[in-house]
């Protein structure tokens, strides 16, 4: 059974469809599966429920799903820097369901770990707990969250093996590897493609058994988001 | 004189304290980091998935791969590790992470927060601070005493309960303002204490500018305000 993929349409053959619900890894513009995501916009599957920490920003990452109104919903913790969203969402023509950043970390891995509901300190007694089951636990109150579960996941990892094995780099590793546990399909795209045995079986992060189908792409762009420099001592 | 956002940094900065695991919020949270002492070894985490985060690079050495919680570019440290946002949170909700400083819209006498939104303008959502309030063993709020109007009107932001929507409940355990220090008991019923004055500033002005109630407790013996 044959991984890896020639491009993004060809990985994501089968795997789209109307009203699906997509995670899509990343924070802010670091570690974005950018190429699958285009990929998801050339496809014009629409009404999607899209579970990613952020929105991307005007015309990179989620937000070229944005211009194409292929995004129905966003399940998010943060949305702050994108014009389009906040015109969309205003409109009403978008929902969005604020998670806080580790609760929204937690379902995802709750959800590809099998386990339906947990229960969080975080968000007791604010808007984010209203209609959801509370608990005390020695003495202390607990909100009831559960675990999130995508038709697609679409990752980015740094470095991958034709049987999925995946290796991040630095801070894109972010919400990527729980992503990769939670969907029925997940599709990775690795900057460096090797072979089985490469990799130190000791430094993978998500097993090839989490991967169904990955892409190489080598050149794909990286953005920073926020570009903060220090001065040479002269 | 009231402090500065410098000076209200570097008071921060007494609450940091040798081995610690730290997470500070973006604004004047971020310059405690200038105010680490000689010899002092912190921790700095961030949310999105590192720990021992280093200072903003050089310019030309940017990594996109490199980032802190505010997407800003930052370097490693000997010490660095990375790991997933679940990894990160289960620091911060586990209670591993020592200390959060962060900012704040409004504070109640109870240790109530209120930072994530306000009603009526776009949102932009919480991301990791209702997490960082509710899972870190001590919460500092580092923020301007009043909250200034455009039309030149200030709102008190130490009330005695919150009106904007909150992200946490009883979770601040201290306030640094430009005007002084208070300590909330925010497991507790003893309330809120004012603890220090800035440079020059009175309790009259502090009282004047102040809705919550707090009793002052300036190194000698709590009285109650008036």
């Amino acid at each position: 059974m044959k991984k890896v993929h020639p491009d993004a349409s060809s990985a994501l053959a089968g795997l789209l469809k109307d009203g699906m619900t997509v995670m899509a890894g990343g924070f802010g513009l670091c570690g974005i599966p950018d190429v699958l995501i285009a990929a998801i916009r050339e496809s014009g599957a629409k009404d999607l429920t899209v579970i990613s920490n952020n929105a991307g920003v005007d015309g990179i990452g989620l937000g070229v799903l944005l211009e194409t109104r292929q995004i129905r919903k966003m399940i998010s913790s943060y949305v702050g820097e994108n014009k389009l969203f906040a015109q969309q969402y205003l409109a009403g023509e978008l929902e969005i369901e604020f998670n806080p950043q580790g609760t929204l970390a937690e379902r995802i891995r709750a959800g590809g770990a099998g386990i339906p509901a947990f229960f969080t300190k975080t968000g007791y007694g604010t808007a984010i707990a209203e209609g959801k089951e509370t608990r005390q636990f020695n003495g202390e109150n607990y909100v009831m969250e559960t675990g999130l579960w995508a038709d697609l996941a679409v990752i980015h990892a740094w470095k991958g093996d034709t049987e999925g094995n995946l290796v991040y780099r630095k801070t894109a590793r972010n919400f990527n590897p729980m992503m990769a546990t939670a969907a029925t399909a997940t599709v990775a795209q690795v900057e460096n493609l090797v072979q089985p045995g490469e990799i130190d079986p000791d430094h993978i992060i998500t097993p090839g058994i989490f991967v169904k189908r990955l892409i190489h792409t080598p050149n794909a762009a990286k953005h920073i988001e926020q570009r903060t420099v220090r001065k040479r001592a002269a | 004189m009231a402090w500065t956002r410098e000076q209200m940094a570097q008071r921060a900065a007494k609450e940091l304290q040798d081995g610690f695991y730290v997470n500070l919020g973006i604004g004047i949270p971020t310059l405690v980091s200038n105010y680490i002492p000689d010899g002092m070894t912190v921790q700095l985490q961030s949310e999105n998935g590192m720990l021992g985060m280093g200072p903003f690079p050089f310019e030309g050495e940017e990594d996109p791969d490199l980032i802190n919680a505010g997407k800003q570019t930052v370097t490693e440290l000997p010490t660095t590790s990375f790991f997933s946002s679940s990894d990160s949170f289960a620091m911060v909700r586990g209670g591993h992470i020592n200390l959060s400083i962060l900012g704040a819209m409004q504070v109640a006498q109870n240790g109530d927060l209120a930072n994530w939104m306000i009603p009526g303008k776009m949102v932009k959502g919480m991301g990791g601070a209702m997490d960082l309030v509710a899972g870190v063993k001590k919460v500092v709020v580092v923020m301007e005493h009043v909250a200034r109007n455009k039309d030149g009107s200030v709102d008190a932001k130490l009330l005695k309960e919150c009106t904007l929507p909150l992200t946490g409940t009883r979770v601040v355990d201290l306030v640094i303002t430009d005007l002084g220090v208070f300590a909330i008991d925010k497991k507790g019923s003893a309330g809120m204490r004012l603890i220090e004055l800035a440079d020059g500033v009175s309790e009259d002005e502090i009282r004047a500018k102040t809705e919550a109630d707090f009793t002052v407790d300036l190194g000698g013996g709590a009285r109650k305000a008036a």
